[in-house]
């Protein structure tokens, strides 16, 4: 079987790395220490099969080269210094000529169209070793789903190169903001993981904040102050249908997220001052509450198997994070470091919690063990909070704040390593990700 | 009757010092409230801030908000002389409810500063009752750092952020 010379993206690489930052410290700057040299790979245009699959033969190559270069673990071989020209998707594969301009991997397809369906078909490989990496694989859907059959595409092949699971065919609701500062407009959207396709959830006629994906994307949590009062609601993605969950009056409630069965919401209620965390089941409406301190509990987080809960809390007189048991009962401790920690996430993974970390007048997305050992800082900036996580564990989105009268607030990524910061586009400000499942 | 005025002046001053927004004040006669609104007589172009039993005049005249140490939901000196006129007013004008409003500046994560602008607001209403205010007419709501009034990045306008303000919604009567 084939192995391309990079195969450092397995969770193996981490421990090491995360070994180091443990004996240095946190750090405190964008991270370049680790610098990978990118795997380079050429996708000529598929090939279509019927003329109505013209049109898409160039755009779906562009999707799947975006992809993969914009994990920063690949580099394309631009079309300009191609040799051999990719005529038919089963012609035999001219290496030699592949090899000569150095495409490490090299990947080819096919397109039909007949009605609105497209099917596109795809293979890839080795080209040092001579070989195909994996068998072809096909992909059926309407045409215009053609964006989420290039991203799967690009995921068939992240995944074979790397080892990690995919996560291109997914989504991201966050908050779509315009106005200045002191007149935010907030309005909820939905758009794929890579600013595509761009829909909007809500109007901007009350603020709106920190939507959250269920468990299978097809529902979304979200605070709404259209009543007056900051509440939850959960809204229908499919339908774009929305409902209150939590209204007692003289109270308010935000925070919320899913647990992993997708039927019991955590979230936080204030009540005369005081903030708490409670579940709501969904089907039999039965609340309960976990908390019970005077000081601030916010922000819970599941973890993957539904048996734990992460939460902050400043009942030692700052923010820090906490884990305790998915039925509220003693909590412990889990940060240590020096600073404030807040917004806690618990990794689709189970075995890292993602913060946004506030010290010395800085903010970071950070990671750490679900124990709290092992802290590393990924980004530091006038304002970062926020964090989710791509399905596959491996690369955080958050919210970038600029500092002054016209700050603006926008989407980035960095992978868990620390490498790869880089922007998510949105032509309008952004904030609040959370991404989805991967797409079925 | 006097007697209320009277305060009502001193904690206008203490307020112009104390918190709040020095142009609303100016541009709204800051100085010219407390004298025709006292005597109750002449009726300035800008209307109502003039009638002691407005919503402007306990707005501008009396104060509507107080201001918070970061992190923190402890009411100063300063706070107290404000909410003591607050309450006078309250007291005295029993139609009015309050929706107080929480807030917090912009350094701090989001759904912390949501439960610490709850935090403040509560101070407040708190506060209130202790002077005598019905907890029926008092409600609150808390915006963390969604509703900055002032938009620069240096603590002089934070110091404003973090505020408390009580909003006068609609006199129960006509």
């Amino acid at each position: 079987m084939m192995r391309f010379p990079i195969l450092l993206f397995t969770s193996f690489a981490l421990i090491p790395a995360l070994a180091a930052a443990q004996t240095q410290g946190p750090l405190r700057i964008e991270i370049t220490e680790g610098v990978i040299e990118p795997l380079s790979f050429a996708v000529p245009d598929f090939v279509p099969d019927t003329s109505a699959a013209a049109a898409y033969s160039s755009q779906i190559s562009r999707v799947i080269a975006a992809d993969l270069s914009g994990t920063g673990l690949f580099r394309e071989i631009p079309a300009t210094a191609f040799i051999s020209q990719v005529a038919s998707f089963s012609a035999p594969i001219q290496y030699a000529d592949w090899k000569s301009i150095d495409a490490q991997a090299l990947i080819t397809g096919g397109m039909s169209v007949s009605g609105n369906r497209l099917t596109v078909r795809f293979r890839v490989y080795d080209v040092f070793s001579g070989a195909e990496l994996g068998n072809g694989l096909q992909f059926s859907g309407s045409t215009d789903g053609w964006r989420r059959m290039a991203h799967k595409v690009a995921d068939a092949v992240y995944s074979r190169i790397t080892g990690e699971g995919p996560y291109f065919d997914s989504r991201v609701v966050f908050v779509s903001e315009s106005g200045p500062k002191n007149d935010r407009r907030k309005r909820l959207a939905i758009m794929d993981y890579d600013g595509a396709n761009v829909q909007y959830l809500t109007d901007s006629s009350s603020i709106v904040l920190a939507p959250r994906f269920s468990p299978t994307g097809d529902r979304v949590l979200y605070t709404s102050y259209e009543s007056g009062f900051p509440r939850i609601y959960v809204l229908d993605v499919g339908r774009v249908q929305r409902r209150v969950l939590e209204q007692q009056d003289g109270t308010m409630s935000f925070a919320p997220r899913f647990a992993p069965d997708g039927n019991i919401v955590v979230y936080s209620l204030s009540t005369g001052g005081n903030t708490d965390i409670f579940t709501l089941n969904l089907r039999s409406g039965q609340r309960r509450q976990l908390t019970s301190a005077p000081s601030i509990e916010t922000a819970p987080s599941f973890s993957p198997d539904g048996r734990q809960i992460v939460f902050e809390s400043d009942r030692s007189g700052t923010q820090q994070l906490y884990v305790m048991p998915a039925s509220g009962g003693e909590a412990w401790r889990i940060s240590s470091g020096q600073g404030r920690y807040g917004t806690p996430v618990w990794s689709p993974r189970g075995d890292l919690i993602a913060f946004t970390k506030q010290s010395s007048g800085r903010f970071h997305i950070g990671v750490m063990r679900v124990d709290g050992s092992e802290e590393r800082l990924l980004t530091a900036s006038f304002l970062d909070e926020s964090p989710t996580w791509a399905p596959n564990g491996r690369v955080i989105m958050f919210v970038r704040e600029t500092q002054g009268a016209a700050g603006r607030a926008s989407l980035y990524s960095v992978d868990i390593t620390g490498r790869n910061l880089k922007p998510v586009l949105t032509s309008d400000g952004a904030s609040d990700p959370s991404w989805s499942p991967l797409q079925d | 009757m006097k007697h209320f005025f009277k305060f009502v002046l001193l904690a206008l001053v203490l307020a112009i010092g104390a918190c709040s927004n020095a142009t609303r004040f100016e541009g709204e006669g800051g100085g010219s409230v407390g004298g025709s609104g006292a005597a109750g007589t002449s009726v300035p172009a800008d209307g109502s801030a003039s009638d002691p039993m407005s919503s402007a005049f306990f707005q501008q005249a009396v104060g509507d908000r107080v201001l918070f140490a970061v992190g923190q939901s402890t009411l100063s000196a300063d706070a107290e002389i404000a909410l003591n006129a607050q309450a006078g007013w309250l007291n005295k004008n029993s139609d009015f409810r309050a929706l107080i409003e929480g807030h917090a500046d912009e350094r701090g994560t989001r759904e912390y500063n949501l439960a610490l602008g709850a935090r403040r607001a509560n101070a407040v209403k708190e506060y209130l009752i202790s002077r005598g205010v019905s907890a029926k007419r008092l409600q609150i709501v808390s915006f963390g750092k969604e509703r900055p009034i002032e938009i620069c990045s240096e603590e002089s306008c934070y110091a404003k952020n973090r505020r408390a303000v009580t909003v006068l919604s609609g006199a129960l009567t006509g």
